[in-house]
């Protein structure tokens, strides 16, 4: 598979989705650089996660375009975008309960290291997998649970698991939904580490709602509202953008006035 | 530095090799399966007979026909109305090809499972592709209606499937090979039972390869499969085919058992005992649906000779056993086998014994008003009076029915007390054992 | 002209039979994601229920009280075997309620035998409904009731009369069936109790943080649903057979009408039960064979006339068809007629 030289990670056009009559997503273009780190922000019910479905095939958009490297990747299967190179986290840990710590992770790197669906080759005998899937053990901190059933892990635990499955296949470019969702302050700083060490070279975009692991994750921050991305800049000229302090802060503002004028 | 041992260790490895592997042989596994074969070959020498014997070469047939059934549900979790299809087919393919046999076409009788074996495939090839489109209940509703279909088939292809006599063979035919000809069932026991061992071994192998695990992978989380590169629908389909594969074989080692096929092999009913002794065997763990085939043998041809009501007991025992344990009997030797293994068996072993006690008075009681009602049912014209368990009954007397009702009520009353009891002590050794267990990973 | 009229009839009354029973178990499956495997074991129970009362009170009361008594039964089992498989998951649920078939086809043959009864309809629905008199001469008529012998019959050898009757107990189905769909859309629509059930269909979470008792409401639900299968059993029983094989044979069939209809989809239950019942009854009918058919196209051969396949008539095939239609919509269209949920 080619890359075009000047191409996105990923690239969004005039993206559209309705539910029914609703529309979530109204018309959202991003381009986003290979390598580049995206924290998507934006009040609630403006069309994270909605976003993050299209783009890696859960449903398919009403009209526009996603290109993943240069190629149009909506309406494709979500297998089909994975073999691509794309890899998605849930918010909800999504895991093989009753599978082992260790067979979750190697699950998720099966595929790309060609085993398809290969039933005449023992899991034991491929040595590639294992060691890769050890490696992946280690690096999300989970060694000591090795056998131990992922419905059985903590609520921190899944999550990491949820980020090992989902880097497993090495894919180059990551989504994560809300990845430290319910997570402490202490487990989100070792969190975000966590994150950083694992999908370096990678592209990475992140919804996240903790503005202290956007700042300290993030290149750029991509600001969703209504189904539309009205700002996509670094984090100094974000937050310094009218449009996103009225978005973010226009009701408060609004009210203040009117509290102001009543007094 | 992490390692793979065999049994875990801590200790460094060389900084070149990536991951030392220290695999010993397995003696666990060279036990067990050894012993799994000794079993095999022992048996119709303990159990001799004509009746043994053909049991035994029932329950070599029903485990194939399990297992198989059980790649779709305990493995793939894809529950299935319609497995009889595969396996009646097979048999129906393999009946035709004795017959080729007998015209003279060359291939070894001994090899005849495989001919069913090959129908399984070509069948799950064909219906297949129809089937696993979907999952879940739609699954079972559609391998509900193709399983009707096929059988209703039956009755209108009798070229195919010999109408209502059905069709039947010869299995002493072709060449003798060192002069067995199959003929005694003994022959045929213990080449049934090199195919049990050799399915099972092969089942076995599937469970550990990577389309297996994905198949478990589907099982727990089908949506999650799909982003990590892997199309569901294609990793059900070829493990549907795989199962065909496996019951067609137990289709064709009917045939060879039995030698002929009717409709029935392709009915709900065969359907539903599939079904029903995996789950009672439990689907959970490898093993189960041995146990289930082996009840299901013992079921089918002692048990209803024992009582009408055969039926009756199982369904209800099926139910209880979806609400209280849906693992199955498998789950419960291997809970209690970690019980034992933590040393906390002599705890429950004496609630075991009154569970079993008061649940036994209260069978005895439904059993006595069971027993009475068919005989109400089928000889009162003659005789009002039965013999139960050495009691004569009289099954139109107030007293009987009054006694009866009387002892299930107070077997009732008692089970559920001690089953109470029962639940709160099996809870707190299941939290002791938990943190045992987190004692020892912190280690 | 008056057989594709009876047929017709005939084939609308048994689709609304199906729809009776198809819309109990689609309304339990849309609320509680159960596909309810003992409905048609509930339809065979209200059937020799409602025998048993009309032997010693009368049909009318067994038609009320029959209902009831399977509605109780089937709100007992929620409350006390499927409750407790919730928390494992859908297939134990399912598994749970294929075992209470098993079950109560056991009971049932263990109380009233293994044979069919004589459960007869009352004398007010015996005989037609009306008769269609077709007269060569006089040309169509309908007449309320039976015909009589001597309209039936011409004096004049070359006047050919046709009497078709229309049995009252297909009308008194189609009455009864029209009569509890009106019921079931006044009551979901227009009553509260139909508004939380609404709710509770795809929200029971958020209906149970509401306050109403969600639990409850899934028992009131099952327990209406199994009466409703068991008002089909007691028409059905008495216009058909009643038998212990009665579950069987309708109860697949039901089940082929959700998929095809779609599942969790009332309005896709009820055109795929009319589309059953018509093409059934119709099919029973007809005496074609395929051969016939090739031979009318002026295909033929020695060999084609001795496969009995081809030999079949429609009418054999007929039992097969729902099934086929079946693996045909699941080829061409999944999702079923009407179908939104996936199952």
């Amino acid at each position: 598979m080619t890359t075009s030289r000047n191409s996105y990670a990923i690239e969004l056009k005039d993206l559209r989705k309705s539910f029914g009559k609703t529309e979530i997503i109204r018309g959202a273009n991003l381009a986003v650089a290979p390598g580049e780190r995206v924290a998507i922000i934006g009040p609630n019910g403006a069309g994270k996660s909605t976003l993050f479905n299209l783009i890696s095939g859960r449903f398919g958009p009403t009209s526009g375009e996603i290109l993943l490297n240069g190629h149009r990747i909506d309406g494709k299967k979500p297998f089909e975008i994975n073999r691509k190179g794309l890899a998605r986290s849930f918010q909800i840990s999504n895991i093989f309960g009753r599978l082992s710590v260790f067979e979750n992770l190697r699950c998720g790197l099966l595929w790309s290291l060609g085993y398809r669906y290969a039933f005449w080759k023992f899991l034991a005998d491929l040595r590639d997998a294992n060691d890769r899937a050890e490696e992946l053990m280690q690096m999300i901190k989970l060694e000591s649970k090795h056998d131990t059933l992922a419905m059985n892990l903590t609520y921190a635990e899944q999550r990491a698991l949820e980020i090992g499955i989902t880097i497993a296949g090495g894919a180059n470019v990551v989504l994560l939904d809300e990845p430290t969702a319910g997570m402490s302050k202490s487990e989100t700083k070792r969190f975000i580490d966590l994150i950083r060490d694992v999908t370096v070279g990678k592209t990475l975009l992140t919804v996240e709602h903790d503005m202290g692991v956007v700042f300290g994750l993030a290149d750029k921050i991509a600001v969703l509202v209504y189904g539309e991305v009205i700002a996509f800049d670094v984090p100094e000229a974000v937050r310094a953008n009218p449009r996103v302090q009225e978005a973010y802060l226009g009701s408060v503002l609004a009210e203040q006035q009117a509290a102001d004028a009543a007094v | 530095m992490n390692q793979t041992l065999h049994p875990k260790t801590a200790a460094p490895a060389p900084a070149s090799a990536k991951y030392y592997e220290f695999k010993p042989y397995n003696v666990g596994r060279v036990v067990v399966w050894g012993g799994f074969a000794l079993v095999l070959i022992l048996a119709p020498l303990i159990f001799s007979g004509g009746l043994a014997h053909s049991m035994l070469s029932q329950m070599g047939i029903a485990i194939v026909a399990c297992l198989s059934y059980n790649i779709l549900l305990g493995q793939g979790g894809m529950l299935s109305f319609g497995h009889s299809v595969y396996t009646g087919l097979g048999a129906f393919v393999a009946v035709h090809g004795l017959n080729r046999i007998a015209g003279g076409m060359p291939i070894p009788v001994s090899l005849i499972p495989l001919v069913g074996g090959l129908a399984g495939v070509f069948f799950a090839v064909l219906l297949g592709f129809v089937t696993t489109r979907k999952s879940g209940t739609t699954f079972a509703m559609i391998t509900l209606g193709i399983g009707e279909l096929v059988h209703s088939m039956a009755l209108m292809i009798p070229e195919f499937f010999g109408g209502e006599a059905g069709v039947s063979a010869n299995r002493v035919v072709g060449q003798s090979v060192m002069g067995i000809t199959f003929g005694p069932q003994i022959q045929v026991y213990y080449l049934l039972a090199i195919y049990a061992f050799i399915c099972t071994a092969a089942m076995y192998a599937f469970t550990r390869t990577p389309l297996g695990r994905m198949l478990n992978a589907v099982r727990d989380n089908a949506e999650r499969v799909e982003f990590i590169g892997y199309n569901t629908e294609r990793v059900r389909y070829i493990s549907f085919i795989i199962a065909g594969f496996f019951a067609g074989i137990a289709g064709g080692m009917y045939a060879l058992n039995f030698e002929i096929a009717t409709a029935e092999v392709v009915g709900a009913g065969q359907s539903g005992a599939y079904l029903l002794f995996t789950f009672l065997g439990g689907a959970t763990f490898f093993f189960g649906p041995i146990i289930g085939a082996i009840l299901m043998v013992v079921a089918f041809v002692l048990l209803s000779e024992f009582t009408k009501a055969w039926l009756l007991y199982l369904g209800l025992i099926f139910t209880f056993m979806v609400m209280y344990a849906p693992g199955g009997i498998a789950s419960l030797i291997m809970m209690n086998l970690r019980v034992a293994k933590f040393g906390k068996l002599r705890l429950v072993w004496t609630s075991y014994l009154a569970l079993a006690g008061t649940a036994l008075i209260m069978l005895i009681g439904a059993a006595a008003m069971i027993e009475m009602v068919y005989h109400l049912q089928l000889a009162t014209a003659t005789e009002p009076t039965l013999k139960f368990l050495g009691v004569t009954l009289n099954a139109t007397s107030l007293d009987s029915w009054f006694g009866a009702a009387l002892v299930t009520l107070v077997g009732l009353g008692m089970f559920e007390a001690t089953r109470r009891q029962f639940a709160r002590q099996w809870g707190e050794i299941q939290a002791e054992i938990e943190k045992e267990i987190r004692r020892r990973e912190a280690l | 002209m008056e057989f594709f009229t009876i047929s017709m009839l005939n084939g609308l009354s048994y689709g609304l039979l199906l729809f009776m029973l198809s819309s109990g178990l689609t309304l339990i499956f849309s609320m509680m994601g159960v596909l309810n495997f003992a409905h048609a074991s509930f339809y065979m129970v209200g059937a020799y229920v409602a025998y048993s009362i009309a032997r010693i009170v009368g049909f009318w009361p067994g038609l009320i009280l029959a209902p009831l008594v399977v509605g109780a039964l089937g709100a007992l089992f929620e409350r006390f075997c499927l409750r407790r498989t919730h928390k494992f998951g859908h297939v134990p649920e399912l598994l749970i309620t294929f075992g209470l078939s098993y079950v109560l086809v056991e009971l049932v043959q263990l109380i009233w035998g293994r044979t069919a009864v004589e459960f007869a309809p009352p004398v007010a629905l015996q005989g037609p409904a009306f008769t269609l008199v077709n007269s060569s001469v006089d040309g169509l008529s309908v007449v309320w009731g039976a015909a009589s012998p001597a309209m039936c019959q011409a004096a004049d050898a070359a006047v050919r009369i046709v009497c078709s009757p229309f049995p009252a107990t297909r009308g008194f189905m189609m009455f009864v069936a029209l009569l509890m769909l009106l019921g079931l859309w006044l009551m979901l629509t227009r009553t509260r109790i139909g508004l939380v059930i609404q709710s509770a269909l795809t929200h029971p979470e958020m209906v149970e943080s509401l306050g109403h008792n969600v639990p409850r409401v899934f028992m009131l639900v099952f327990g209406a649903g199994s009466g409703l299968a068991g008002l089909a059993g007691v028409i059905g029983g008495s216009t058909f057979v009643t038998e212990p094989a009665m579950a069987a044979t309708v109860g697949s069939i039901i089940f082929v009408v959700v998929v095809v209809g779609g599942m969790g989809s009332l309005a896709g239950a009820f055109l795929a039960s009319i589309l059953i019942g018509v093409m059934q009854t119709f099919s029973i009918a007809v005496d074609q064979s395929l051969l016939g058919l090739l031979g009318k196209l002026g295909v033929s051969g020695a060999g084609l006339a001795s496969s009995s396949f081809l030999n079949l008539t429609l009418s054999q095939v007929a039992p097969i068809l729902p099934y086929l239609l079946l693996v045909l919509i699941l080829i061409f269209r999944p999702k079923g007629l009407l179908g939104t949920r996936e199952g």
